[in-house]
């Protein structure tokens, strides 16, 4: 905030002066000053209680409530002393910002009073003759406190160049929706504050606003969760391809493939986040493949190849428990069936394999191919783009190559550090991956052995 | 394991007295379905007063009913209709009109709103959790029979009002505090834990969706005098995004102890301990803490490090003989716990769980300078000795000697308050064990294969 620059500084100004023209011309008759010191110190606690529950994250605060119980209760003049009160609160914040935001605030609550005065709306507490024609003149006064805030604030990023105008076009429409339906309906809350406002005064805000703080709490506790079974999902199935010291990090890589490709195909976030735990799990089978299988370096037999066609089962086996997998059990159970129907374990054929095992077989490979084999080095993107393409059709699905193709042009690959196995009896080496398109298994047949 | 193959002996062996019977529970639903039948007699021989009221509070409870949520531990909780029904307890007036139901009159309307309420549920298979759906009538019933008379002769507005509201809130206090005293003395009963425990659990866990729910009953209360009965539709909005944000907190809940429940099984599939090992041992140590007394929140724990004791194991080369721990020798044992722990903590969230798993092996006075082990620790060492030495059998004479072999190492090894909460764990009849899958939330075993079917149980059927 100190190397502000010159425009932003005079529009901060502006707003200040501004607010403060406000509230020195009044008028403040018909408000009574205890009403009016109530309200704005609810507001201020309302406040402060929001930004301890949910540290600032979102723009908007249940006291947006209590700011438009001040419209209808007291009217433009009392909503701006209220909405200026906000720079008195109680956290650390530099004082240009605590001016601006108190003065935004003032001429937001001034602007919206005017508004619901204008349609009719009369100041003071609403009582049962005002409804429910009162939400008509309140419902403008939502929109154009919102308008005016935004309005406000956006100004001063532009001053301060951190949004752009020609941004505007990509703005993601769901989450600002999601936003904008938030704060009308905190803003409606406020109306019915207003009525019961009449009935027992400040408690009116404590009975209407707790089980809202009580939401966030839960919402922020329920973030905290999700965010903890991820690093443990991530962790344990990290835990479970540490023996094979080339392909750590692979479920990582694959489950990011994965998601940009569903990503790419323009699939819902929800499905985007199952095909990622997918992903993730897509090998946890692999640790029922006996060691020696794995290291061998040679053909091998029937018996052996059985045991490696066997890994998609088993890891379904050990996840089908897990309830939202869902759709991505079946990700995970077939994702080495190839379109020709050549593939294991049941050898389903095109559209029959599922959508999931399509996408997540792909971007195995990739991933298998970018990465160093103790048999060969690292491909680059290049070369395992052209050998995906040689493959789209028999073995992987045009659509999700194309996708992964497009994805990765788009967003670009980070490859995987070239790895050297250092010499200790824990790490263990793989001498072929069933994972690698280029360098496919090779089954020594029954005619071969005899 | 079928119950259909045991239950018959056992039964006969245990004679019905022993059959599940939880006194607080059957007092609890007797009281609250005697109470309902008598406030709808009552008030169908009295007649309805305002019943445009009754009926809208009545779909109000019913529709709360219809979306109630399970929160983590198993507790079924309808926080819209407890407003509602909190709601319609308090009002005093509608839209400035007077309304004089009597405390018969909602209970009776309580009572059949959640009764319409369940019929969906049921319809689907879901059978009624009777002692939560009692606690919700019978919480109602309170509040009506205190409050429900003082509105004769309190002025419908005008300076009482912070009077009554200041007698709401006190009553609300109160209810809740019965309220958890009830559940908890279920719960104690079900798991077999202390009722202070227990108590002290509840009141944690239902604190912040009691607080919303009374508050809420309040305001619409409240609201209904100045607006009228659209105050219902406007009052439920706040509490309908806290039950999303509570359904979603559960459903993660649920999901984590899903994943981590299915992940542990991999040391089993990479054939590193015997099947259904970890399961075993996390059945075992969780019914060793509730017998312990040990807090849901350290249960959880528990449970966590139960599950992935092992897990240091997929670091190893080579599975060790039938992977057993036991029978490592020490500095095997150690390494393992270390490496499973370095996994653990690697998740950045779960540190104590870590901790715990790093401890499973030291001796229970400990043998360094950071003292004895947690708690948690004590108990996985006795339960995966145990199971390791057990395993699938159900045999009771091996179980006595498995027993005695771990008493005798009491001096040293084993903490000797928790071998014999093992002890006493196992000689209790089947269903109360069984009763602690109850802490977790999910029916376990309903998707396991057959073998993983808690054979413990089996054995204590036996005894």
């Amino acid at each position: 905030m100190r190397a502000l620059p010159a425009v932003a500084r005079v529009y901060v100004c502006l707003v200040v002066l501004g607010a403060a023209a406000v509230l020195v011309i009044g008028p403040y008759e018909g408000i009574a000053p205890e009403t009016l010191i109530l309200l704005a110190v609810v507001f201020v606690v309302a406040e402060s209680i929001a930004r301890l529950v949910d540290g600032g994250r979102t723009g908007i605060s249940p006291s947006l409530s209590v700011s438009l119980a001040a419209v209808v209760i007291t009217g433009p003049v009392g909503a701006a002393v209220v909405g200026l009160c906000s720079s008195l609160l109680l956290r650390r914040q530099g004082l240009v910002k605590r001016l601006f935001n108190g003065g935004q605030l003032a001429l937001t609550g001034y602007a919206a009073g005017h508004a619901f005065q204008l349609l009719g709306g009369e100041q003071g507490v609403p009582d049962r003759s005002d409804f429910p024609w009162i939400v008509l003149p309140f419902t403008a006064s939502i929109l154009v406190h919102t308008v005016v805030n935004v309005l406000l604030v956006t100004t001063l990023m532009w001053c301060l160049g951190v949004v752009r105008i020609q941004q505007v076009r990509t703005v993601r429409w769901r989450p600002l929706a999601v936003l904008e339906l938030s704060s009308m309906g905190y803003g409606m809350l406020g109306l019915f504050i207003a009525a019961v406002w009449g009935l027992v005064g400040a408690f009116a805000v404590l009975l209407v606003l707790l089980p809202l703080f009580i939401a966030r709490w839960a919402f922020d506790q329920y973030i905290a969760e999700q965010r903890a079974h991820d690093a443990t999902l991530a962790t344990l199935c990290q835990a479970v391809e540490t023996k094979d010291y080339y392909t750590r990090g692979h479920c990582m890589r694959v489950s990011k493939a994965s998601g940009m490709i569903a990503q790419e195909l323009g699939m819902h976030a929800e499905r985007v986040q199952t095909i990622r735990y997918a992903g993730m799990l897509h090998d946890v089978g692999k640790l029922g493949v006996p060691t020696k299988v794995l290291q061998k370096s040679g053909k091998l037999t029937e018996e052996e190849f059985a045991a490696i066609q066997l890994h998609p089962m088993r890891g379904y086996e050990i996840v089908r428990e897990i309830g939202f997998l869902d759709e991505a059990l079946a990700g995970i159970m077939h994702h080495h069936e190839r379109m020709d129907g050549r593939g294991y374990p049941m050898g389903l054929a095109g559209e029959e394999i599922p959508e999931f095992a399509r996408i997540i077989s792909v971007a195995d490979a990739f991933d298998c191919m970018t990465s160093t084999r103790s048999y060969r080095k690292a491909r680059s993107i290049e070369e395992a783009i052209a050998e995906l393409r040689r493959c789209a059709g028999p073995q992987f699905d045009p659509r999700m190559v194309d996708a992964l193709i497009s994805a990765v042009a788009r967003d670009g690959w980070e490859t995987p550090d070239a790895v050297e196995p250092p010499d200790d009896d824990l790490v263990e080496v793989a001498q072929q991956d069933h994972d690698d398109p280029s360098v496919p298994l090779r089954v020594a047949k029954e005619a071969e052995r005899s | 394991m079928t119950p259909g193959v045991s239950s018959p002996r056992t039964r006969q062996q245990r004679g019905p007295s022993r059959q599940r019977f939880d006194p607080t529970r059957v007092v609890l639903i007797a009281v609250a379905s005697a109470g309902a039948a008598g406030s709808l007699c009552w008030t169908s021989l009295t007649g309805f007063v305002e019943p445009h009221a009754a009926l809208a509070f009545g779909v109000l409870v019913a529709l709360g009913e219809l979306a109630r949520i399970t929160l983590p531990g198993n507790r079924e909780v309808a926080p819209i209709a407890s407003a509602g029904a909190i709601g319609y307890t308090f009002l005093v007036t509608i839209g400035g009109e007077p309304v004089h139901h009597s405390p018969a009159q909602v209970i009776a309307v309580v009572a059949v709103g959640l009764a319409v309420g369940e019929l969906p549920h049921v319809a689907v298979g879901r059978t009624p959790r009777w002692s939560d759906l009692a606690r919700r009538l019978l919480i109602v019933a309170i509040i009506a029979v205190a409050f429900r008379p003082s509105t004769l002769w309190l002025e419908p507005s005008g300076p009482h009002w912070g009077y009554k509201l200041s007698m709401m809130g006190a009553l609300v206090m109160l209810v809740w505090l019965v309220d958890s005293a009830i559940a908890a003395a279920i719960r104690a009963e079900r798991l077999r834990t202390r009722f202070t425990v227990a108590y002290r659990d509840e009141v944690r866990a239902l604190l912040p969706i009691g607080l919303a729910v009374g508050a809420s009953g309040i305001l619409i209360a409240l609201a209904s005098s100045v607006m009228g009965l659209v105050a219902l539709l406007v009052f439920t909005a706040p509490l309908l995004v806290t039950q999303v944000a509570f359904r979603r907190f559960a459903e993660i809940r649920l999901t984590y102890l899903q994943t981590v429940r299915a992940l542990s099984r991999v040391t089993e599939v990479g054939g590193y301990v015997e099947t259904g090992h970890s399961r075993r041992v996390s059945r075992l140590a969780q019914a060793v803490g509730c017998e312990l007394a040990m807090r849901e929140s350290d249960l959880l724990e528990l449970e966590y490090a139960a599950l992935m004791h092992d897990i240091g194991q997929l670091s190893l080369r080579d599975p060790i003989p039938s992977g057993a721990t036991v029978l490592a020798p020490p500095r095997e044992q150690r390494r393992i716990a270390e490496l499973g722990s370095a996994v653990i903590r690697e998740t950045g969230v779960l540190d104590s769980v870590a901790d715990l798993v790093r401890r499973q092996c030291e001796p229970y006075m400990g043998d360094g300078d950071d003292g004895p082990p947690p708690l948690g620790s004590r108990i996985i060492k006795v339960a995966n000795a145990f199971d390791d030495l057990v395993g699938e059998s159900k045999d009771r004479d091996r179980i006595e000697a498995v027993l005695q072999r771990l008493r005798m190492d009491t001096d040293r090894e084993y903490d000797p308050a928790v071998v014999e909460a093992l002890a006493s764990v196992l000689n209790r009849p089947a269903p109360r064990w069984s009763g602690v899958r109850l802490l977790s939330g999910t029916p376990l075993g309903s998707g396991g294969s057959p073998s993983m079917a808690e054979p413990a149980q089996e054995g204590a059927r036996d005894g």
